[in-house]
């Protein structure tokens, strides 16, 4: 599916273009269709499934797993800004794909580290959907950073353990943040390294979220090759997790909407002292202060997809407050979700904790609000003293 | 989606940029708040700049040239506030003349009264209060019992408002009063315009938690008011104020500071026990979580604005902002103080930073939560009309005005 660029001289315009929105209706659409909510659950009650592949095919299929590579490596050459729409609709389904670590992650990854082998070989497996790729960080509790982080990438080999990594154990290669100096702001590297060679071990790990598999990869002398300059991974971890935050802003933003909307129709048709609980302002408060809480979030998630789409020298503060904002209202929204649900919002049966989950999946994912509000903070005294 | 100017709107910020740089004073870092609010000089100096903006083509931007606008765009007031924001300028007391007595001018008054009174009103010699609330009819605004009966070509009115902002420099005055107590309650009120020194008024300044008196009782009796100043049908008052209201929240959306940036740069300035107060991770997360509030009100506005720009009427979105930075306002506010410590209770200006404004705004910020419709008030119009969530069973419908309660009635009453 290709979308055209906006076309010139339009008026200042704080808004997804006409073409955006048809993009975001038939996305949409489809997956509506193709009952992903349903597919999240199903991925849930069945602990042999780390995925929905039928799902992920008809994905690829569209050409969203290509949607930002360019046409000469076998994507669609969109711009950043429709796969952000294509991101919000991704949220808002629950879709239980391995697409962000394919797409937001690791496809970023290679266009800002990659040289011209890299992209030629991995962006059309990308793309076609030949190739799932994950991003291997966290070891254990915390984020890694250049002083904690334990596996190494020495002579060409991978040694360590990283856990939890998100769509390790369906990947087929992994881009790996590992160390190859003893210490300094460049102690550490991007190695990429083939997930069913010798010497890597994966074993799944159980989370809150089964709805997105994770997994413990350890790596004993995996062969793996370079990604980007040696000493620059966290740099480049740091500009990748930019962009990645803002798609995933985008997912949270999604998903608060669906937990939002799942309220306010419950409080319109669930009656309780001769009256819909939604005309109580004990209810109605706390769903507007949900809307409240999303409708920043939107508008900061909105800045965040300029501010990328265009290159702006502003993207670190403006994914930072995308991040922060969107986290805080998905997690907002999805709790006060089943509070509003009262008993029947606690039961397995109703979909209300399957939200509960992701919330809490996304808002840690390339690290939690500690990392994101210090960043954000960061990067304001960096531009005021400038 | 572009956040850049395009070339007109870039043009556009040039000649603001060029006019402001001739006729403002720049803004001094620490003077945000240098006007203290009472002061006896800042309505004549507010007057004065507004005119200066008059005579440049810079009051009602996006009104018509017919009435002495601009006949611009909506985006071309944003960006001249903008502007206007790096200079330091007199409290903007013309936002209940231009973004709402205006806009109910140029949709229900004739011809001739436009001509009159809306040119003058953007070149401030007109300053509107606005004659709605009462003592036994806030939020519950259509509770109101200000009476006016026909008599002749008159109408004459009689009864109390209260929380009128400005009355008591205002010239002009819009007025919502009951016609019909039989009616129902929306049913029965009429909607005027009048000249502030008609015979009659009488304006009480009301003294507030920070000591000043913005605001005002005013006492009507016996006021005549021709019929050929009353703006829509007897007894469709309510229709007219709801123009008014819908106009008022467009305009509250940005608070006076402190904002981020204030809050921010007093973290930057200030040491702890621990060392610079920007450094202690409890204060960078509130920071943050302002930040994003304040970039979102921004964003929501440009959003606004877009759909204005389409054509569209401005949603009840607009009470996110008002809802939002009311609330930040007194929070950053009380923080601001936190930061300061034990020294924090003083307020004096020369031993504190940015001449107390912490400790100003402390005082004068519950005001913003509840006028001009308070927390709950937005919180039920977004639950209503946005999210679409039923009314609360209504105890005043059907029932004629003259046999509801309103205002505070006691048991024993």
């Amino acid at each position: 599916m290709i979308v055209e660029a906006r076309s010139g001289g339009e008026v200042v315009n704080f808004e997804f273009s006409d073409d955006q929105r048809l993009l975001r209706d038939q996305v949409r659409r489809f997956l509506v269709d193709n009952g992903s909510v349903k597919a999240a659950r199903a991925v849930l009650d069945d602990d042999g499934l780390a995925y929905d592949k039928a799902l992920w095919r008809s994905i690829v299929e569209l050409g969203w797993t290509g949607a930002i590579i360019p046409e000469e490596f076998g994507g669609a050459g969109m711009i950043r800004e429709d796969l952000c729409v294509i991101a919000e609709e991704l949220g808002r389904s629950l879709a239980p794909t391995p697409f962000a670590s394919s797409v937001y992650l690791v496809t970023e990854a290679l266009l800002i580290a990659g040289d011209e082998g890299y992209k030629s070989h991995y962006l059309p497996e990308l793309a076609s959907g030949e190739s799932i790729g994950c991003f291997a960080m966290a070891e254990g509790i915390g984020i890694p950073t250049p002083t904690n982080v334990k596996t190494t990438f020495l002579d060409g080999k991978l040694n360590g353990v990283k856990k939890p990594v998100l769509d390790g154990d369906i990947a087929d290669f992994a881009i790996v943040v590992a160390r190859t100096a003893d210490a300094g702001d460049e102690s550490l590297s991007l190695a990429l390294v083939d997930l069913t060679a010798d010497g890597v071990r994966r074993d799944k790990v159980s989370t809150v979220d089964p709805t997105r598999s994770q997994a413990e990869i350890t790596f004993d002398g995996a062969a793996a090759e370079l990604l980007g300059g040696a000493g620059q991974g966290f740099s480049l971890m740091e500009r990748i997790f930019d962009r990645a935050a803002v798609y995933l802003a985008f997912e949270q933003v999604g998903g608060a909407q669906a937990a939002l909307d799942m309220a306010v129709d419950y409080s319109q048709n669930r009656f309780a002292f001769g009256r819909a609980i939604g005309s109580f302002q004990a209810i109605k408060h706390k769903l507007v202060n949900i809307y409240v809480d999303l409708e920043l979030a939107r508008a900061n998630a909105y800045y965040g997809a300029w501010a990328m789409t265009n290159d702006a020298p502003d993207l670190p503060i403006a994914a930072a407050a995308a991040r922060v904002s969107a986290s805080e209202a998905f997690n907002h929204a999805a709790r006060e979700n089943i509070q509003t649900h009262g008993g029947m919002g606690f039961t397995w049966e109703f979909d209300c904790h399957l939200y509960y989950r992701r919330a809490k999946q996304l808002s840690l994912a390339i690290g939690g609000e500690r990392r994101w509000t210090d960043r954000l903070i960061t990067k304001l005294e960096q531009r005021n003293a400038a | 989606m572009d956040f850049d100017d395009t070339s007109e709107e870039a043009e556009f910020r040039a000649e603001a940029a060029v006019w402001l740089k001739e006729n403002g004073v720049p803004k001094q870092s620490d003077q945000s708040m240098a006007t203290r609010r009472g002061d006896p000089t800042v309505v004549p100096r507010a007057r004065e700049w507004n005119a200066k903006k008059f005579e440049g083509g810079f009051a009602g931007i996006s009104l018509p040239k017919t009435y002495g606008g601009r006949g611009g765009t909506p985006m071309q007031q944003i960006i001249f506030n903008q502007e206007e924001s790096k200079y330091s300028v007199p409290p903007n007391i013309f936002s209940i003349s231009h973004g709402m007595a205006v806009p109910t001018l140029l949709t229900y008054a004739t011809e001739e009264q436009k001509q009159e009174l809306v040119p003058a009103t953007l070149k401030g010699d007109e300053i509107w209060c606005q004659l709605f609330s009462e003592p036994g009819a806030g939020s519950d605004l259509a509770g109101l019992r200000t009476r006016s009966e026909r008599c002749g070509d008159d109408w004459v009115i009689n009864g109390q408002k209260i929380w009128t902002s400005g009355a008591h420099y205002a010239d002009r005055a819009i007025l919502v009063t009951r016609s019909d107590p039989e009616a129902v309650k929306h049913k029965g009120l009429t909607y005027f315009f009048l000249d502030m020194k008609t015979p009659g008024i009488d304006v009480r300044p009301i003294r507030q938690v920070s000591g000043y008196s913005g605001f005002n009782e005013v006492f009507l009796t016996d006021v005549r008011i021709p019929d050929s100043q009353r703006l829509g049908d007897v007894g469709e008052g309510w229709q007219v104020a709801i123009t008014t209201l819908m106009n008022e929240r467009v305009v509250s959306g940005d608070k006076p500071a402190p904002n981020f940036d204030e809050i921010f740069n007093l973290a930057q300035q200030l040491d702890t026990e621990e060392g610079p107060a920007i450094e202690d991770k409890a204060v960078r997360d509130r920071l943050a979580k302002w930040y994003i509030q304040t970039r979102g009100i921004e964003l929501i506005r440009m959003r606004s604005m877009t759909a204005m720009s389409r054509g569209e009427r401005p949603g009840p979105e607009n009470s996110i902002g008002k809802l939002v930075a009311s609330f930040k306002r007194q929070d950053i506010a009380q923080f601001g103080m936190d930061l300061m410590d034990m020294g924090g209770i003083m307020q004096e200006s020369e031993a504190l930073p940015m001449s107390a404004l912490f400790q100003n705004a402390y005082l004068e910020s519950p005001g913003s939560r509840i006028a001009a419709g308070t927390d709950e008030t937005m919180r039920n119009i977004l639950a209503e009309r946005v999210l679409k969530l039923p009314r609360e069973p209504r105890a005043d419908k059907d029932v004629p005005f003259n046999e509801l309660k309103a205002g505070t009635v006691r048991s024993g009453d």
